[in-house]
């Protein structure tokens, strides 16, 4: 074993449950890697602008993730961004990971928060047209669409927010949701059913994005009579919800059928020695507080359990039993 | 202002200057939004394995983005931020919107060379 790629824990994930788990266990002097698929901060750095983390009156994700990290990496914490992990073995006493490049680490512990990403239609057109029509950031490409008719997919919060906010940009905006009812507060579908450039399409799915260089047009399908119609658009903003990332676990530790991991009270998987924390776990809430708590529970008891490991082996040692 | 540790271009005499004084250049123009900040840390991160490229930015609200905003290659374009690739001063390829660390690098080998491994 190269001792160069052992750690006391790995973390699986660079978000705020991840970053939080380095940030605690490198500071209880445990040799932490944070192995990270994507940038640091994970889905925190979508968010544009946080106002409700306690103690910060309004900060950006990005400049919350960049403090994380800083923390992290300032208590002796290593971070390998931009991985991809191509297997795990988390049964034995050591736990391994081998990456996309070749390289293995190893460790006796490890923290899954491996987060979430959003979800998207997985319908013919959509990876062709993202970012010729296709946008998931309404803050990012909203002025894109000055003047345009648009549509927007989802009826949760964000998607009848962000048709709120798009209206200052768009013409019309043509919400087109699944359900005969929406999942958003009831403030948000007020907001949105009081906007006159806003319509909506209920019970309506989208069966494909059609446009060669960029969108014209999206075939509609109306789940009630099942009949299909050509609606001529110039965007789609698709905002449907996250999937957790945990497709590379699936059959090593226990999840529900979402793919979301179960965890105990001590956030420990079905696994000894592996924990998970963050919006690919089992629970009802995904906020940055929840993920930065789960973190820390992780955290906690995963510097725990090793302390315990090594406790033990120095009774071998002196031939304590 | 862009928040990032790449080298920044300010204006059309700096973007003159990164296309002519180098071979192969990546300059991605966007803003600090969700999908710009992915690709900006990609960048950052293949710095030093592709030091045969030079990396950029340029913040896509400065008036003077707009000798990358008007190039031919960003018809159709509608998702930041725009990513350009430069080999002896002409673009070879453009990319609209987020792009993965494998769609990056599949970009960088072949417009440009794969890094040789020290």
């Amino acid at each position: 074993m190269d001792t160069g790629n052992h750690y006391d824990t790995i973390v699986i994930g660079g978000g705020p449950a991840g970053l939080t788990a380095g940030i605690y266990l490198s500071r209880a002097r445990v040799r932490t890697l944070i192995l990270n698929e994507g940038v640091a901060g994970g889905q925190m750095v979508l968010t544009h602008e946080i106002a409700n983390y306690p103690g910060v009156e309004t900060i950006s994700g990005y400049q919350l993730s960049a403090i994380m990290k800083k923390q992290a990496i300032s208590f002796g914490c290593t971070i390998k961004s931009n991985i991809s992990v191509r297997s795990v073995d988390l049964a034995g006493e050591i736990k391994k990971i081998e990456l996309q490049d070749g390289s293995a680490y190893t460790s006796h512990t490890v923290v899954l928060a491996p987060g979430g990403r959003p979800r998207t239609l997985g319908v013919p057109g959509e990876e062709d047209l993202r970012g010729k029509g296709i946008s998931y950031c309404a803050t990012c490409d909203g002025d894109f669409f000055t003047g345009k008719d648009i549509i927007v997919v989802g009826g949760g919060n964000s998607a009848l927010e962000e048709a709120v906010s798009l209206t200052k940009y768009a013409k019309k905006v043509t919400v087109v949701h699944q359900f005969d009812h929406f999942q958003a507060f009831e403030y948000a579908v007020r907001e949105a059913e009081e906007n006159p450039a806003i319509s909506f399409l209920m019970e309506t799915t989208i069966d494909s994005f059609e446009g060669k260089e960029k969108m014209e047009s999206v075939l509609l399908r109306n789940l009630r009579n099942g009949e299909i119609t050509r609606f001529k658009t110039d965007g789609a903003f698709i905002f449907i919800g996250y999937v957790p990332n945990t497709e590379f676990l699936r059959g090593i530790v226990q999840m529900n059928s979402s793919g979301e991991i179960i965890v105990d009270e001590q956030m420990e998987t079905n696994l000894k020695g592996v924990y998970a924390a963050g919006d690919s776990i089992v629970k009802k809430y995904r906020q940055v507080t929840t993920a930065v708590g789960d973190g820390t529970i992780a955290a906690l008891a995963a510097s725990a359990c090793i302390n315990e490991m090594k406790s033990k082996k120095k009774q071998t040692a002196f031939g304590y039993n | 202002m862009l928040y990032t540790n790449l080298k920044h271009l300010e204006n059309a005499e700096d973007f003159k200057k990164a296309v002519s004084e180098n071979e192969n250049v990546m300059i991605i123009c966007g803003r600090m939004g969700p999908m710009c900040i992915p690709v900006y840390e990609i960048a950052e991160e293949l710095e030093k394995e592709y030091s045969h490229v030079r990396f950029f930015d340029m913040e896509f609200d400065n008036p003077a983005s707009s000798v990358l905003r008007s190039l031919p290659e960003t018809n159709g374009f509608m998702g930041l931020p725009f990513t350009f690739y430069f080999k002896n001063g002409k673009v070879v390829k453009a990319t609209s919107s987020i792009q993965s660390m494998e769609q990056v690098k599949a970009i960088l080998n072949s417009e440009f060379s794969v890094p040789v491994k020290a």
